[in-house]
């Protein structure tokens, strides 16, 4: 088996049989990537864990993309995505195709009313567990209440949100590091 | 040209994306709901249940089907939408991967700076408002039905809400599980 196809294989399988997607898969991958194939060492694959973390886009994407360029280069890095994405979106696709000619049913109609509440509360449900990982405390705790009510109340762009907040932190981690 | 505006739309999505799915749906539902109205909110709902409970990263479930229903909404066939899924799943990755392997480097010399620091201490944040900026939007008369015309949905809607969260959250049920659950109280109660 050729070494892309390895690469594509090992991500698909990784992305196609993890729920939940994200932090899910860290652990399958280290034991894919680093105990099985010995693509990466434990140092390496923690680093890019960093940097998947802290850089925009979806954090399994990222991942696999970043393994796969530190093996293979840009062309690995292309074929690690594509692993994770390409499964993700077949599997999208043959859904919406059958959904498209049930969505009118009456019974497809009421299972979805039950569900949509539902959907609401699995939004919610991690907020409680990423306030602890972003250390919300009194001090900042008006940050997220700020930014939620400009965005839902008076349609502030969550991007604008983003950009505000990367700028602000920027500035003033340049401030601190000055002060020292 | 809805293709080219897919494209330019998930491309920023894909950028400003920090903190994954959950803060991407925020994202998506400000360009894709409330700013270009390709789609309602009921279908964006739907979409978000589906993408949950399936199989791979929410954030990409999302951007395909958001893709594909967008395109059908706007009265193209469904070859044309099975091709824009494709590419607007495609469109989140491109920019975010330029963006890794130019900075990696320079992110792994300086992950324990300050300013890396202090950027990330202000996102996280913010991230979270994302979030409930994205429940917020979705508690709407589309979803809950309203109080005073659809009194029985809006009861039975806040009672599914309310146990759905405390099944997850103190039972820790599974998030697809309790989808399933909700879906079958729907069709009996209705």
């Amino acid at each position: 088996m050729g070494i892309y196809t390895d690469l594509f294989m090992t991500f698909s399988k990784i992305g196609s049989f993890t729920l939940g997607g994200g932090y899910a898969m860290v652990p399958v991958m280290e034991k894919e990537i680093v105990d099985k194939k010995q693509w990466l060492t434990q140092e390496e694959f923690v680093d890019i864990l960093v940097v998947a973390q802290s850089t925009p886009g979806l954090f399994a994407i990222d991942m696999a993309s970043h393994i796969g360029f530190k093996y293979k280069g840009v062309l690995g890095g292309i074929v690690g995505a594509l692993g994770v994405a390409v499964p993700s979106i077949i599997i999208i696709l043959l859904i919406a195709l059958i959904f498209q000619s049930f969505k009118d049913n009456i019974y497809v109609e009421k299972f979805f009313m039950g569900i949509r509440p539902c959907v609401v509360a699995l939004i919610l449900s991690p907020c409680f567990r990423m306030a602890k990982t972003a250390k919300i405390n009194i001090y900042n705790c008006w940050i997220p209440l700020v930014c939620a009510a400009l965005i839902s109340l008076f349609g502030v762009s969550p991007i604008w949100c983003i950009i505000i907040a990367g700028v602000a932190g920027y500035i003033y981690g340049h401030y601190l590091v000055q002060k020292q | 040209m809805i293709f080219l505006q897919l494209f330019i739309t998930f491309s920023k999505i894909g950028i400003f994306n920090f903190g994954g799915g959950y803060a991407m749906i925020s994202l998506i539902q400000d360009e894709v709901v409330n700013k270009h109205h390709w789609l309602t909110t009921t279908e964006f709902t739907d979409i978000i249940a589906i993408s949950q409970s399936t199989p791979g990263p929410i954030g990409i479930n999302a951007a395909t089907y958001t893709g594909y229903t967008a395109v059908i909404n706007a009265g193209y066939p469904e070859w044309a939408a099975v091709l824009s899924a494709i590419m607007t799943s495609l469109s989140i990755l491109w920019l975010p991967f330029i963006l890794m392997i130019s900075i990696s480097k320079i992110l792994i010399r300086h992950k324990d700076s300050i300013v890396v620091h202090s950027i990330f201490g202000l996102l996280r944040p913010t991230v979270l408002g994302l979030i409930l900026a994205a429940a917020i939007m979705l508690m709407s008369v589309e979803n809950f039905g309203s109080p005073t015309k659809s009194t029985f949905v809006f009861i039975v809607s806040c009672t599914i809400f309310l146990l759905s969260f405390i099944g997850t959250r103190i039972y820790k049920i599974h998030p697809i599980i309790m989808i399933l659950l909700c879906g079958l109280a729907g069709l009996i109660i209705y």
